[in-house]
């Protein structure tokens, strides 16, 4: 029973260690490939800095990183016990 | 047209026969009246005329008409709680509960009596009922948590009913009307409204969530019923945003307090466990775009924010269904305790995933045809910082609840779990839900934009808006892959966040310890004060009593006797200072 629980398990699709490298590849080229859109047609956009090549993938980054960084510094604030308000 | 009645009233009334049925008939008549109510609504957009009711001379207006038709925006607020009252009622198909069904129907009948109120009397009932039916649905949870949410839920809500009740008194004293219509056409700043609007301004705050007035909403939702929370998702926020649309369009302060609104709760979201109270952080964030483009004012701007509404309640229901349905499977929503469910519901997750592109506003999925239109309206009338700051808010709604909620419960590390896939129902419901993310988002010209109440010559899909956008979005998830890969990304972990609820919530507790200890001690002390040391030494005063007497007596009298005397003499002193 085990061990056919074991080849059901093996079916799905990201135990394999392998298929998750592929889809993180598969980011990081869209990631490029979309970069390199901005050099091949003109932007239509309201403000100066939407202009500058990569833009908007360079803010979403870094927006996403400070994101995460500033909410793991305000986890030490704000962090109390599962139970805090029912003590 | 005659045969159709005010939409409320198919709910209210329909409401009434859920407890007189049982099983498959009630479940029945449950599906029968949103469809009811449908062909009700179409009848009365061919041209119903309500003249009204006549209530202490005032005149009751529950079907809003403009120019002969009803109300264009009151009619895709119908339409769209029409659908959401379907989809709710098809994906709690499985409850039993008349006490839940019934709170559900009539919430909905709520929500809908509010959204075509045409007068402040008629909106004021609507807006309590929202209140006292829907905290059913969070007390149909029957836990201790449950309960005591409520309660703050339906305090903080009430208190949003009383502001408003005030603000219709005062107006109706000043201006003798009760018609609800622009409580700013002059568009002043806050500070110079008069002050019935702004008290009515503050209870739809409450109820849009307003930054520090927001934490009902974070605190309820996750506590009620896997279908309770979807009900609830649809409605309240909604008539707020549609009556702050209705009478506050181009008050510029909503501008900023829609971009905090869209800010702030992205960090909460980010280091939250309970994945329903993440969506709920997540529905004030996007509940600040709405704000933002009312605040704004112009035709794009208020489109944009009730197209946004629109796609919400579609997307962040069925985000709400999918993880309704994984409580309803596992026992759990803490994304600590789950992960590796695409394995046992991977239908579910896959409509999970439909709705997280959509709320990340992913081309071709809704929010990116309403959202975007929010944006060009703060970009058109130079509202620069916050722009920039909704942007960045934007990729953050892709970080949190585009990539968190769909990770952390069908992927990550696997749990363990394996249970079955959600019912037919519950995925039906969420079938419905993800085609019309599609459908809005692929084209929003046949169905959505027809439905805008003022004009509309918005087209989102242009070379310039699908790349820039894609590219927001797909480098905002190559920093959550590198921040995971890196292990800088902050575990789930069980906890509370503590949030601006911790002034009421510690500070009732504060206040209960206060009158409990060190001022009950004090009363204590008073009385004993009072009653037996002052006494005591008064009656020593009045020279040696007999200890016999003095208990056969008891000291009453001669303290009585004792504090005439003392009072007589302290007036006689008085009276001779006076005269000196």
């Amino acid at each position: 029973m085990d061990e056919q629980e074991r080849r059901e398990e093996r079916r799905h699709l990201f135990d394999n260690p392998r298929n998750v490298k592929r889809v993180i590849g598969l980011l990081a080229g869209i990631c490029v490939a979309l970069l390199l859109l901005d050099l091949c047609y003109t932007k239509r956009v309201h403000y100066g800095a939407e202009r500058l090549f990569g833009f908007y993938g360079f803010y979403g980054f870094v927006g996403c990183v400070f994101l995460v960084l500033a909410a793991k510094e305000l986890r030490k604030l704000v962090m109390r016990a599962e139970d805090y308000y029912d003590r | 047209m005659i045969g159709s009645v005010p939409p409320a009233v198919v709910f209210l009334a329909g409401a009434l026969l859920i407890p007189l049925l049982r099983g498959k008939l009630r479940a029945a008549w449950l599906l029968a009246l949103p469809l009811l109510g449908a062909v009700n609504l179409l009848a009365l957009h061919d041209g119903a005329n309500w003249g009204g009711l006549e209530l202490f001379g005032h005149r009751l207006i529950l079907v809003r008409m403009d120019d002969g038709a009803v109300d264009s925006m009151s009619f895709l607020f119908g339409v769209l709680f029409h659908i959401a009252a379907f989809l709710g009622i098809l994906f709690a198909l499985h409850v039993k509960g008349a006490v839940e069904q019934v709170a559900a129907v009539t919430y909905a009948g709520a929500a809908l009596g509010a959204v075509f109120a045409g007068d402040l009397i008629t909106l004021f009932v609507c807006w309590e009922l929202l209140a006292v039916t829907s905290v059913f649905l969070i007390w149909a949870r029957k836990s201790a948590r449950a309960y005591g949410a409520g309660m703050r839920y339906l305090m903080v809500n009430v208190v949003s009913g009383l502001l408003l009740l005030a603000g219709i008194l005062v107006h109706v004293h000043e201006t003798g009307s009760v018609t609800f219509g622009a409580l700013n056409p002059g568009r002043l700043d806050v500070l110079a409204l008069p002050l019935a609007a702004k008290l009515m301004l503050a209870a739809f705050g409450i109820k849009c969530a307003f930054p520090l007035l927001h934490n009902w909403l974070t605190d309820a939702y996750p506590e009620a019923t896997p279908t309770g929370t979807v009900f609830l998702s649809a409605f309240t926020t909604k008539v707020a945003v549609y009556a702050l649309a209705r009478s506050f369009a181009g008050t510029t302060e909503l501008v900023w307090i829609g971009t905090a609104m869209a800010c702030f709760p992205i960090f909460f979201a980010v280091i939250e466990n309970d994945l329903r109270r993440v969506l709920g952080y997540s529905m004030i964030n996007q509940i600040g775009f709405m704000v933002a483009g009312v605040g704004v004012g112009t035709a794009l701007g208020v489109n944009g924010a009730v197209a946004h509404a629109f796609n919400d309640v579609l997307f962040k229901g069925l985000l709400f269904m999918s993880m309704g349905a994984v409580l309803h499977r596992t026992g759990k929503i803490n994304g600590s305790d789950l992960g590796g469910l695409y394995k046992s519901m991977p239908v579910t997750a896959g409509l999970c995933l439909v709705g997280a592109a959509s709320i990340s506003a992913f081309p071709l999925f809704s929010g990116f045809v309403s959202k975007s239109m929010v944006m060009a309206a703060l970009a058109e009338h130079d509202f620069d910082v916050q722009w920039f700051l909704l942007l960045f808010a934007s990729a953050g709604v892709f970080h949190h609840a585009g990539i968190k909620i769909p990770f952390f419960a069908f992927y990550a590390h696997d749990s363990g779990i394996r249970c079955r896939e959600a019912p037919l129902h519950m995925l039906l419901a969420m079938g419905i839900a993800a085609a019309l993310c599609l459908f809005n988002g692929m084209l929003p010209n046949v169905f959505l934009y027809r439905l805008l109440p003022l004009v509309n010559d918005y087209q989102p899909y242009d070379l310039t808006h699908v790349i820039t956008q894609s590219q927001l979005l797909f480098w905002s998830a190559m920093a959550f892959t590198g921040l995971k890969l890196t292990g800088l990304y902050p575990p789930e972990l069980r906890s509370t966040n503590i949030d601006a609820e911790w002034t009421y919530r510690k500070g009732a507790q504060a206040l209960m310890w206060l009158l409990l200890h060190p001022l009950a001690r004090l009363g204590r002390g008073f009385e004993t004060l009072v009653l037996t040391t002052v006494p005591r030494a008064l009656t020593r005063l009045g020279g040696e009593v007999h200890a016999e007497e003095r208990r056969s007596r008891g000291w009453l009298i001669g303290t009585a006797a004792l504090i005439a005397v003392a009072v007589l003499l302290g007036y006689l002193l008085l009276d001779f200072v006076r005269g000196s």
